[in-house]
């Protein structure tokens, strides 16, 4: 499977390729992938390993009809119940898992569903992460918006109306260091009411740096649980340290950050095991710190510039939906977020069921807020997109749609104390 | 309603009986369920009312209708007074309804927290109505502390389950002097009435209505068994019920004072 992903450019040159190539194929020529680099903060927690102990144990043929059945009779969800509704022995009920979670959400959330927007400031990247748009072998137009680009794709996007925005970058340290991010999060604070972050993974320190210029919420998606297979996707940079990484959500609460989110990108492997993990992980990480918000994303792989063969394998919609309901079912507090990667129709339904947040007026490119926004012409550069979407629909357009389902659509709801 | 049966919140009077949540369903819902409920206070998320553009929800609460923002998203009592001020610089009145919560799980409330942004909000002359845990010793501080009322929780809110504290609502009901008003987890009529008939002062629901079929319909039906649970008390039968009916043939019936 690993080898749909390799794509080699004819712009890289012969010595580049040729470290491509070793990377690619011999897996001695990489790093050890559970080994901390030196300016890595290790934090003593026992949340990894419970989830991955859990993980390991899963077996999921082994849940029957009668353990799904039971599952939807309980009143709170075990961690057994968990694993039940996310078997295969659960796709038969689809239905009523889908009831059930919409009876939750219900519950938790009324019928509202909060809109948000990304904003990709830069696209550098330093990691070779065989599936995404942004690796460093990948041969794409590289940006990274200056502060007063930032303002304007900021002022553009706050004229259309949105509250919440979402500030992403490539995995660049170099690039796009922790003080350039900090000030992109000082303007967003002037634009928006609320200020989340997609970005690689930070010290605790640098955390609280962030919160301190206006972030509160941070996305880290771990991609997969699965860390053999980790090691084979993620072949050299900062990224391939997977321990690390899993330990952002945990660093982050410590920095004083409100909220966390958590993600396996659904398709990279056995997405059972990865949807339990991710389940799992929110789930310690909330018990450990009780007062933080989490949420859940749940984006499936989609095809990359210069590599239109990459897709979710065997995640189908169903599959998601499944996912979906049951992350609903086991945690009925969590935020859960469905990516624009998925079809309109997809996302129409979803919000009625488990999803109580979803992006609009996306794109994953650098500085073409304007041109996509306004249709007006922009006569600058801009940076290539991480990843194909596939809902486009517009602020306005999914505002409208949202409120067409019978829904309240919600652009703020939140403060930064 | 009893015309002369009025409820004082801070020296403010009102009617009704029945404070209406606002933040789980559509803004387009709001007026007829504050109409159909025949509510006079409805209570709104600062965090969800500081908004720019777009739909604002205190576009959507009539004017006569009296503000109760809530400071939900505090997890301490330092950000509790925050929003408390914000809420009032975006024009919301002086009622507050404080609630601080450090579990994003359970959302109950922390009571010791509660007691702190009680005292320093009700020195600044805000009504304070604090939601907290059914505890008689936090809710003797609260009222120490300026509370204008007393905002127990039922059972954990947007749970629907009811009265799960009925017994220590009941001992705040007999032995705090501020209103009680029994909020979250009030799932049906009948449970508001129950809790009406307790001798509770006031009804606050908000998942109970947005989870129903038909939400203005829903707000009636509250309002009314509202209103029969509060005739049921002041007629004095509630408390019958409740404690035993007397023995037909008196356990004292042996006593006679005799005659000189």
């Amino acid at each position: 499977m690993e080898n749909q992903f390799f794509v080699d450019s004819e712009h890289l040159p012969a010595q580049a390729l040729e470290r491509k190539h070793h990377l690619e194929t011999e897996p001695s020529f990489r790093s050890n992938h559970m080994e901390y680099l030196p300016d890595m903060e290790q934090i003593s927690s026992d949340i990894r390993s419970k989830v991955l102990s859990q993980m390991n144990a899963y077996d999921y043929l082994r849940y029957t009809k009668k353990d799904v059945e039971a599952a939807l009779e309980h009143e709170t969800c075990s961690i057994e119940d968990l694993k039940a509704l996310l078997s295969p022995a659960a796709e038969p009920y689809l239905e009523e898992m889908a009831e059930r979670a919409r009876l939750e959400t219900g519950r938790h959330f009324g019928n509202t569903v909060y809109l948000f927007t990304p904003l990709y400031i830069a696209n550098y990247c330093e990691n070779y992460c065989v599936y995404c748009g942004f690796n460093c072998y990948n041969h794409i137009h590289r940006m990274i918006l200056t502060p007063e680009q930032i303002e304007h794709e900021m002022k553009v996007i706050a004229d259309s109306g949105m509250e919440e925005i979402l500030i992403l970058t490539g995995e660049s340290r170099a690039k796009s260091n922790v003080q350039y991010i900090g000030e992109a999060c000082k303007l967003a604070r002037k634009y928006f009411r609320m200020t989340g972050l997609e970005i690689y993974p930070l010290n605790t320190d640098e955390y609280r740096y962030l919160h301190d210029c206006g972030a509160d919420y941070v996305t880290v998606f771990q991609e997969t649980y699965d860390t053999d297979k980790y090691e084979t996707l993620h072949l050299s940079g900062h990224k391939r340290v997977w321990p690390y990484r899993f330990d952002s959500q945990e660093r982050a609460l410590m920095g004083g950050m409100r909220g966390v989110a958590f993600s396996a990108l659904l398709g990279l492997s056995d997405f059972h095991k990865d949807a339990l993990a991710t389940a799992l992980h929110a789930y310690y990480l909330q018990k450990k710190y009780p007062h933080a918000e989490i949420s859940l994303s749940c984006p499936r792989l989609r095809p990359i510039i210069h590599n239109q063969k990459i897709h979710p394998l065997d995640v189908g919609e169903k599959q998601l939906c499944q996912i979906i309901c049951a992350y609903r079912i086991f945690l009925p507090f969590a935020g859960i977020t469905v990516s624009s990667r998925e079809s309109a129709s997809f996302r129409n339904g979803i919000v009625k069921i488990a999803a109580t947040k979803i992006s609009a007026g996306v794109s994953t490119g650098i500085g073409d807020h304007e041109s996509k926004y306004t249709g007006k012409e922009n006569d600058t550069a801009q940076g290539d997109e991480q990843f194909e979407i596939d809902d486009s629909r517009s602020l306005e357009t999914m505002y409208r749609d949202i409120s067409k389902e019978g829904l309240q659509p919600v652009l703020n709801d939140y403060l930064y104390v | 309603m009893q015309k002369d049966d009025i409820l004082i919140i801070g020296g403010h009077e009102f009617h009704s009986r029945f404070i209406l949540g606002s933040g789980k369903y559509s803004l387009s819902l709001i007026e007829s369920a504050i109409k159909d409920a025949g509510a006079e206070i409805v209570t709104l998320a600062v965090r969800r009312a500081n908004t720019k553009e777009q739909e604002n929800i205190l576009d959507y609460i009539p004017k006569h209708v009296t503000l109760l923002p809530n400071t939900s998203g505090a997890r301490n009592a330092a950000e509790a007074v925050r929003i408390a001020r914000l809420a009032k610089e975006l024009g919301c009145g002086s009622f507050v309804k404080i609630e601080i919560m450090r579990d994003s799980k359970y959302l109950l409330p922390d009571n010791e927290e509660t007691v702190r942004a009680t005292e320093i909000l009700a020195k600044e002359g805000f009504v304070v109505m604090p939601y907290m845990y059914p505890d008689l010793n936090t809710a003797r501080d609260l009222a120490d502390a300026g509370a204008a009322a007393i905002m127990p929780l039922a059972s954990p809110i947007g749970s629907n389950k009811g009265l799960a504290t009925r017994d220590f609502i009941q001992i705040l009901i007999d032995e705090i002097d501020l209103p009680i008003i029994v909020d979250a987890g009030i799932g049906k009529p009948s449970q508001a009435c129950e809790a009406m008939e307790m001798g509770a002062a006031a009804i606050m629901a908000n998942t109970a209505l947005a989870t129903a079929g038909n939400l203005p319909m829903m707000a009636a039906a509250f309002r009314r068994a509202i209103e029969a649970g509060r005739l049921a008390y002041l007629s004095g039968l509630g408390r019958v019920l409740a404690r035993g009916a007397a023995a037909s043939d008196p356990l004292t019936g042996f006593l006679h004072e005799r005659t000189l």
